[in-house]
């Protein structure tokens, strides 16, 4: 199988590789897949509490070619996006952007998944920051 | 190794710099390091092959002309090349279009000759597809086929052969060499057991020959595959060794025809092909000895290197019982595909799920029950008659600095230094 040039790049320079504090309340952590499946993915927000802007993103992956590349390319595409905005992208312009074949699709979809966990965990963090907040069950 | 790479300003791209492969002297790119999955051709077999393509381009078949003679000629001298590499004699051999063919050839035409003897047939969980597929479809035919499991090391225990036989087994078809830990199973007592019971034995033998003394004789072998492709030969040509006495093997034949090869096997044969077969099994038998011992070294070789440079690397397989030239690693909390793509100017292979049609990884390596994970994880490495030392020290150093870079890049390289027990996270995935 060849590879586009894209996740090439992303493979040999990916972007926003490294960890943040995931104790942070700021911080949001998603991860994803599991070594069984040969794909393991951990995305990480910081989100700025006034403007609910994701200041900042980092990613490792465990995975194929393919699976470091979407979740490089999703890093770069939530920087600056606010929260609502990041919860729009959508694996299938994952899929566009790198030109991943059809074999290659499940790991668009985890580098998706890993964006709505790290929100969904940052939005728990901020419910269960709030003193006020009735405990939604 | 650590190479200076300018990295773009506009882009973000930060840490992990690209190391940039250059070639030390007399090392030329891309290396191959895949020899299981097939060998270069010798040049000294490609110039015994060239007069068979066109000035002796006879049918070995015509019995009437110097053509067909000079074909025949070129075909039994064959046979008796292979015959004499693993203790055979040239009645003995057939022909075929290559081991996948010859494991189909013995072992169906094993379960019709037999029929009334009995239908039950006992093979191992890691042999090769072509023995496996093989015996599937027979058991959608009425054969019942028993997978005797591995053991850590990739051999079968023969205790489970003993309990596994009973009056109705006709065949036992265990291979010789696995193609991707490279473990070679106690064949020797696998055909003394066969033969013990009256059942006739099958090794799958296209990785062992010509790469490890292989005799049909001392290791009581009643059928042997045979490729070409695997030992500096061409591709589309292979044997199958079928034994003619103590006991008289008899199979039926899968494909019919002109009668071709004593009936067992129908079809003009591939002169060229088979002369090919020959000269390849002829440098074998005079080069084994020495070749196997510098095999054997340079494969050490590169397991020192990888393996003192990285921890928490896993040999996959016996290294006791071993072909002198297979190297299958594992490398913790490193996918393969990935690793492979870090050294694509290496031709390697990995057992990863990505790598294959399926999405599964190697039914092999989770054979062994080492978990899927390190599955995912494994490298084969197969070396040949044309690798050298400096490839070897090239392909250590290169697959070192990128299984670094990518366990900086690892999630799981990171919990596990922070002590976290991978095996004890509940997986979002699961």
């Amino acid at each position: 199988m060849s590879y586009s040039d894209k996740v090439i790049d992303h493979y040999n320079h990916p972007r926003n590789v490294g960890s943040m504090d995931k104790n942070s309340t700021d911080v949001g952590t998603g991860l994803v897949g599991a070594p069984e499946c040969g794909d393991v993915m951990k995305l990480q927000i910081k989100v700025n509490p006034a403007t609910n802007v994701i200041e900042d993103a980092k990613f490792k992956t465990f995975g194929c070619g393919s699976a470091i590349a979407s979740s490089s390319l999703a890093t770069e595409w939530v920087k600056g996006k606010t929260i609502d905005e990041a919860l729009a992208i959508k694996n299938t312009e994952i899929v566009k952007e790198l030109s991943l074949p059809p074999v290659k699709i499940h790991c668009s979809v985890l580098a998706e998944d890993a964006i709505r966990a790290a929100i969904g965990d940052w939005k728990k963090k901020q419910d269960s920051a709030k003193p006020a907040a009735v405990e939604a069950k | 190794m650590s190479t200076e790479v300018k990295i773009p300003q506009d882009l973000q791209r930060n840490e992990l710099p690209q190391t940039q492969p250059t070639a030390p002297e007399g090392v030329k790119l891309p290396i191959y390091m895949d020899n299981h999955a097939t060998t270069p051709m010798d040049p000294r077999v490609l110039e015994e092959m060239l007069p068979y393509f066109m000035e002796k381009f006879g049918n070995a078949a015509s019995r009437n002309h110097s053509f067909g003679w000079a074909a025949e000629e070129g075909t039994e001298t064959a046979r008796e090349r292979i015959a004499k590499l693993i203790g055979a004699t040239t009645k003995e051999i057939i022909f075929t279009s290559g081991a996948t063919e010859s494991d189909n050839l013995a072992i169906k035409g094993v379960a019709e000759m037999y029929r009334e003897k009995g239908n039950h047939i006992i093979t191992a969980v890691t042999e090769h597809k072509a023995v496996l597929d093989t015996c599937k479809r027979l058991e959608k035919y009425g054969y019942r086929v028993t997978y005797l499991p591995v053991q850590k090391d990739g051999l079968i225990d023969l205790d489970d052969l003993k309990r596994a036989m009973d009056d109705k087994t006709i065949l036992v078809t265990i291979m010789f060499a696995n193609n991707e830990i490279g473990v070679l199973q106690p064949v020797a007592e696998i055909g003394k057991l066969c033969h013990e019971k009256g059942v006739i034995f099958h090794t799958d033998a296209t990785q062992a020959i010509g790469k490890v003394p292989v005799d049909v004789i001392k290791q009581n072998i009643d059928l042997a595959s045979i490729s070409g492709h695997k030992m500096y030969g061409p591709k589309g040509v292979g044997a199958l060794y079928v034994r003619r006495k103590n006991p008289r093997v008899q199979i039926s034949a899968i494909i019919d025809g002109g009668g071709h090869e004593r009936g067992m096997r129908s079809g003009t044969l591939n002169v060229p092909g088979i002369v090919g077969l020959g000269k390849a099994c002829a440098l074998a038998h005079e080069e084994m000895p020495k070749e196997s011992c510098r095999l054997a070294g340079l494969r050490n070789r590169l397991r020192d290197r990888i393996m003192t440079r990285l921890d928490e690397t896993y040999i996959n397989g016996s290294m006791e019982h071993r072909l002198p030239g297979n190297l299958n690693i594992s490398f913790a909390y490193v996918e393969g595909e990935s690793l492979l793509m870090g050294i694509n100017d290496i031709a390697v292979s990995s057992g990863s799920a990505c790598t294959s049609a399926t999405l599964e990884p190697s039914y092999v390596l989770k054979a062994l029950g080492a978990g899927d994970d390190l599955a995912h994880s494994s490298i084969r490495f197969g070396l040949g008659r044309f690798n050298t030392e400096a490839e070897v020290d090239y392909v250590a150093d290169r697959v070192i600095d990128t299984v670094e870079r990518l366990r900086e890049l690892s999630p799981l390289y990171e919990m596990a230094k922070e002590g976290i027990n991978l095996k004890d996270v509940k997986w979002a995935a699961e």
